[in-house]
């Protein structure tokens, strides 16, 4: 098997993570599907890294998880207070700027 | 570390296709499914085969990261706060936009073929493997990289983590800026409302069930929603125990209507009822 497999499948989530954020109206769900696209990237750099022979790729990868985990916080934080406010999770009902 | 070279081994190529299929399935169910938790709980399964396919790949440190940050800490931030807010936030099914939905599906078909066609059409023929990389160790060999390289970029993320850090409390921190009603004036408030003044009733019927998620059943035998928590009323987790119990009996008849044709096509009916009763203790 050639290595380079790993790239169709980090394609293919990467995909799938993209058509979620596209569909999914739960912000919560669509916040899942954006991590599920940063993976996918982890996932090609990881195999890029082995394609070239060095750790640079690796080291991209871990920068990838800091920036998602602050992400997460951020974004999460934001949802609840979103939520508290207008008692939904929904990204159509969060139209507006203000109440 | 040699098996880390151009070709991958059959051993590896067996791995990847059971877990690349578990990882595809997993991130279908995860945009798929209905209830935030369940999709929760697919991009868990799916990072952790991400994890074994860096292993995999010679990322040893990416992986066991993978598996602390991503699936220890990530998802079960995101449970928790499916948990906080998610109760009523079942997806709407009404389209706000016509369309949108198979609109957003074909663009997804067609950005995956793009992505893949590239893939396909890009030389990549021979890999290196991580063999000479990972000589000193994997863990060695990116810290020399982190702490050389790429230093200026790792000072740069410790102010993104302590930004976000401030971020987070700033955003869910909430000043109370009214006292809190003592109990007294909560009760003085409920008798002025009138509308439910005694505790609320328990839920369950005691004859049969006593679960939270059974309603009580009022003089006339209608279920009474107020013993029963808002959140299971939001989720429709209710088991209502009167139509539960018209059901129970509808079955019963049924199989009992059942054990009649046959018994009296063959034997009189008489000594069909003494064999019937022990069937049904064993149906239930």
């Amino acid at each position: 098997m050639n290595p380079v497999y790993y790239l169709y499948l980090a394609a293919l989530l990467f995909t799938i993570g993209a058509a979620g954020v596209l569909i999914r109206r739960n912000a919560i769900v669509v916040f899942m599907c954006i991590e599920l696209m940063l993976n996918a990237c982890n996932l090609a750099f990881v195999t890029f890294s082995r394609l070239h022979g060095n750790l640079d790729g690796q080291i991209i990868a871990f920068f990838t998880m800091v920036v998602a985990a602050a992400e997460v916080v951020v974004g999460l934080a934001i949802i609840v207070t979103i939520f508290r406010t207008r008692h939904t999770a929904s990204v159509d009902d969060a139209s507006l700027m203000k109440l | 570390m040699n098996s880390l070279a151009a070709a991958a081994s059959t051993g590896e190529a067996v791995q990847f296709w059971i877990l690349g299929t578990v990882a595809v399935v997993g991130a279908l169910c995860t945009i798929l499914m209905k209830r935030a938790v369940h999709s929760a709980l697919s991009l868990a399964g799916t990072m952790i085969v991400l994890a074994v396919f860096y292993l995999a790949n010679g990322a040893y440190f990416l992986g066991v990261v993978q598996i602390v940050v991503y699936t220890g800490a990530i998802m079960m931030l995101f449970l928790f706060v499916v948990m906080l807010v998610g109760v009523t936030a079942a997806d709407s099914l009404k389209e706000t936009l016509k369309g949108q939905r198979w609109l957003a599906a074909g663009l997804g078909v067609g950005f995956g073929i793009l992505l893949i066609a590239g893939i396909g059409n890009a030389s990549l023929k021979e890999f290196n493997g991580l063999g000479d990389a990972n000589a000193g160790g994997n863990v060695q060999g990116l810290a020399a990289l982190i702490f050389t390289k790429y230093v200026f970029a790792f000072e740069v993320t410790g102010a993104l983590l302590i930004t976000a850090a401030v971020g987070a409390m700033v955003l869910t921190h909430r000043e109370r800026t009214e006292r809190t009603p003592s109990q007294r004036e909560q009760s003085l408030a409920r008798i002025k409302d009138g509308k439910q003044v005694t505790p609320l009733p328990a839920p369950g019927v005691y004859a049969r069930h006593n679960a939270v998620d059974i309603p009580g059943l009022l003089p006339d035998g209608t279920p009474s929603e107020l013993t029963v928590n808002p959140t299971l009323r939001e989720r429709g987790q209710i088991r209502d125990v009167s139509q539960e119990a018209l059901a129970e009996l509808k079955a019963l008849e049924q199989r009992s209507q059942e054990w009649l044709g046959r018994g009296g096509s063959e034997s009189p009916a008489a000594p069909t009822t003494t064999p019937a009763a022990p069937k049904e203790e064993a149906g239930k």
